[in-house]
């Protein structure tokens, strides 16, 4: 198939997701799980024979959601709950909240209290460096695939979890090639394209997903990146789920090369070994992946991250896009900030008031940082 | 009218000492420790080591008008406009110095966190570790949405031990279980002090109000679990019986009692108390200072290391909204209250989302609600005119219901 065609479906999902799933619920017959956050751990709900995928608050008004939740909280968890209020999300049988801000918390409350719905806390801990934070991760995660089992009336055997695993691997191997093949390659494909791609991923069927990421990366492996030098841009943050970002920076001669997002990377780094008992696996992998910062992973975890990220992939220029009121992104921002000007990195702080906008204003910060670069 | 409360001139007293025995530590060979309002403080009393509460100072900070401008300080450094600002008032003031405590709070040589009250915390003191180099521990308990899971009370115990043994390698010295015993008995003595001195607002017209109440709750919050500070509720207690006995009001004339809801408006508090007054409006409830005392049934008085996981656990702020929202109902039962007044806190997200819910929750109890935007302490959040005209419509449709009933 055409590169063109290939994208096209992807983008396809990725612009609207919830028709998808739409379809792939009166398809398939799957009981579809939504989820509020990259530690929800989709393996146990595969192997339950359910569709997980990614909550992304959609909606354009916010006027359900304001009647829940004050104007200070962020669009992600407002938007979220305005999907839910409004009955976008009516295909959905669950919905998963796993630990993360204390906005997810409350969100979580605020949702069982007025959405009918399969629900489900996954009360991870917040630390997860000591033995006895993991010890406790792996239990949670027993609980969760036991609250399926119980609330989808199904039984998970080792053999299904295996496979869900096996299957998750597979799609974070692809999407992790297709980062660094842009790393490797700037300008192989486009930015919004990349975008798109991660998202379809979290709503899109798994298999359907590699599938396609394998035809798409059989392409692209021996194309070649743009021409000219580019400049090497990584987008940090919580969610930036706007493609026009892309178009933005592409225009100035910039590419995204890689992100620390979770509408990113934080999606499919880090591996579950396949090796090992199953659930202590699936655990590991979030105790050791890096991490999203409303979680421990020693005190100076994100900086040391994105410095590494920095050097790793040559970054020129960082872009911070973090959500309006988002506490855990935000706290850390000043102690990175510095360590860049240390390493004399060039970076802009862009507030984004929603997640799925951006304004003149922004756009204006942003081509002036890539002109400078 | 009823004048001041004579324990308050000690417990200014009591804070003082605390805070030069603090400042002079290193000469004193004593260790500062560095917690959060909701961590558990009584193993850092049994080994001897000074826990100091930037959250308490954020209070005194705010109390002194000075949270708008320290709060500006930090965003100046990149820290955004938009979290919470006791964060940012300790930010700044271990920076500048700047402190209504001479010369700041004494710095730390550990820190200990706990995010039963926020994940907030949890970056504040990543930053501060950071900034001081000093080891950090996390007791880290598990939100209860809607139980105590059993592997929840698992972990928490255990992170009990690893609480033990992070005390012993940063001190150098053994943990000292006999004293430990005394702490904790002396501790839940405290906290049940601390129940009672709240409860007699019970009684009408009611000796003492919310804003007493957010004074003399330090206390309960620093050094629960010495004895100065069950001398002192004792007295405190008594002197509001005293009150009670001869009917003598916190407000002169009380014809109306309020629930509050959220942490004080600490900058506003001689204003607001004075502003409810005028309307013969007591406040005598309130749900955060009931945090200090809401757990005392979960805690084995003979046991409390093995049982202060849970208690730390299911506090206020670490339930979910259907609770919180069962426990104003309990109170506007027993404090007979006519209406609840909200701080819609903006700094401190997860004691305000959610509010709207308990509003909801609350149709049955058929109680007119106000809710009032703010911030706990930074004043550059607050509109006077606006707060003044919220609360006299709301008195108003008080006095109507009063008078209809
Ligand atoms: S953007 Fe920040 S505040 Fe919003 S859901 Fe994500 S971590 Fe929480
Ligand atoms: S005010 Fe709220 S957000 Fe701030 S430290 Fe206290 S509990 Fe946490």
């Amino acid at each position: 198939m055409q590169k063109t065609a290939i994208l096209t479906r992807f983008r396809e999902v990725a612009n609207a997701p919830y028709a998808y799933l739409r379809k792939l619920k009166s398809t398939t017959g799957k009981q579809m799980i939504g989820s509020t956050c990259a530690f929800t751990p989709e393996e146990f709900i595969l192997a339950a024979g359910a569709h997980p995928f990614r909550i992304f608050g959609e909606s354009e008004s916010l006027s359900g959601a304001d009647a829940h939740i004050q104007a200070y909280g962020c669009s992600m968890v407002r938007g979220m709950l305005e999907d839910g209020l409004s009955g976008k999300l009516d295909f959905a049988d669950g919905v998963v909240f796993p630990h993360a801000c204390d906005s997810i918390q409350r969100l979580s409350d605020i949702w069982r209290l007025n959405i009918k719905s399969l629900h489900f806390d996954v009360l991870l801990p917040v630390k997860l460096d000591t033995p006895t934070a993991k010890n406790y991760f792996v239990k949670v995660l027993q609980r969760f695939g036991k609250d399926i089992e119980k609330a989808l009336g199904v039984h998970i055997t080792d053999n299904a979890l295996k496979e869900a695993v096996i299957l998750m691997n597979n799609l974070r191997r692809r999407l992790k090639r297709l980062y660094t093949l842009q790393s490797e390659k700037p300008g192989v494909i486009s930015g919004s394209d990349l975008a798109a791609i991660v998202k379809a991923a979290m709503v899109m069927d798994k298999q359907e997903a590699v599938t396609w990421l394998d035809e798409l990366l059989v392409l692209l492996e021996n194309e070649q990146g743009s021409q000219e030098k580019v400049k090497r841009i990584l987008i940090s943050g919580s969610v930036c789920s706007h493609p026009d970002i892309h178009q933005m920076i592409e225009d100035k001669g910039g590419v995204v090369v890689w992100d620390d997002l979770c509408s990113g990377t934080r999606y499919f780094e880090g591996i579950v070994d396949e090796e090992k008992p199953l659930v202590e696996a699936i655990a590991g992998r979030f105790t050791q992946r890096y991490v999203c910062p409303a979680k421990h992973l020693g005190v100076s975890f994100q900086m040391e991250n994105l410095k590494k990220l920095v050097s790793t992939h040559k970054v020129d220029g960082v872009l911070f896009m973090i959500l309006k009121f988002c506490e855990p992104f935000s706290f850390d921002y000043p102690d990175i900030k510095e360590e860049l000007e240390n390493m004399e990195i060039p970076f802009l702080l862009v507030e984004m008031d929603r997640h799925n906008e951006v304004d003149e204003q922004m756009r204006t910060r942003i081509d002036t940082m890539l002109e400078i670069l | 009218m009823a004048g001041r409360l004579k324990a308050t001139k000690k417990m200014k007293s009591i804070m003082k000492w605390y805070y030069i025995e603090a400042k002079y530590a290193r000469y004193l060979g004593k260790k500062i420790a560095w917690i959060t309002s909701g961590g558990p403080v009584e193993p850092l009393i049994a080994m001897n080591i000074i826990p100091i509460y930037p959250e308490n100072h954020g209070a005194m900070i705010g109390a002194s008008k000075k949270g708008g401008k320290m709060s500006e300080f930090a965003e100046g450094l990149g820290y955004s406009s938009d979290v919470c600002s006791y964060a940012k008032n300790d930010i700044t003031s271990s920076i500048t110095k700047e402190s209504p405590i001479k010369g700041g709070l004494p710095k730390p040589d550990m820190l200990i966190c706990s995010n039963n009250i926020c994940g907030t915390v949890l970056k504040w003191y990543e930053i501060q570790a950071r900034k001081f180099g000093v080891p950090l521990f996390i007791y880290d308990t598990p939100f209860v949405h809607t139980e105590f899971t059993e592997e929840a009370r698992e972990y928490v115990n255990e992170q009990t031990k690893d609480y033990i043994r992070f005390l012993e390698k940063h001190t150098g010295k053994k943990f000292d279980y006999k004293k430990m015993k005394k702490v904790g008995k002396l501790s839940l003595e405290a906290m049940r002090l601390w129940k009672n001195v709240l409860e007699t607002a019970e009684h009408k017209p009611s000796p003492m109000t919310a804003f007493d109440a957010f004074f003399h709750l330090a206390l309960i919050v620093t050094l629960r679990g010495k004895k100065v500070v069950v001398k002192y509720y004792k007295q405190l207690l008594k002197e509001l019986e005293v009150r009670n006995r001869n009917n003598v009001g916190a407000v002169d004339n009380e014809k109306y009692r309020l629930l509050w809801d959220n942490l004080p408006i600490w900058f506003r508090m001689r204003w607001l108390s004075e502003k409810f007054a005028s309307h013969g409006a007591a406040l005598v409830a309130d749900t955060y200072t009931q945090a200090w005392c809401g757990v005392i049934d979960y805690v084995d008085e003979n046991d409390f290391l093995s049982t202060m996981g849970e208690a730390y656990t299911r506090i206020h702020l670490n339930v979910g909204v259907d609770q919180m929202a069962d426990t104003i109902k309990k109170f506007i039962k027993q404090y007979d209250v006519d209406g609840l007044v909200m701080h819609s806190n903006r700094s401190c997200k997860p004691y305000s989302f959610g509010q709207y819910d308990i509003q909801n929750l609350l149709q049955d109890e058929d109680i007119p609600v106000l809710m009032i935007e703010a911030d706990m302490t930074d004043e550059r959040k607050f509109s006077d005119s606006q707060a003044e005209a919220r609360i006299d419509a709301f008195m108003e449709v008080i006095k109507q219901r009063k008078k209809e009933k």
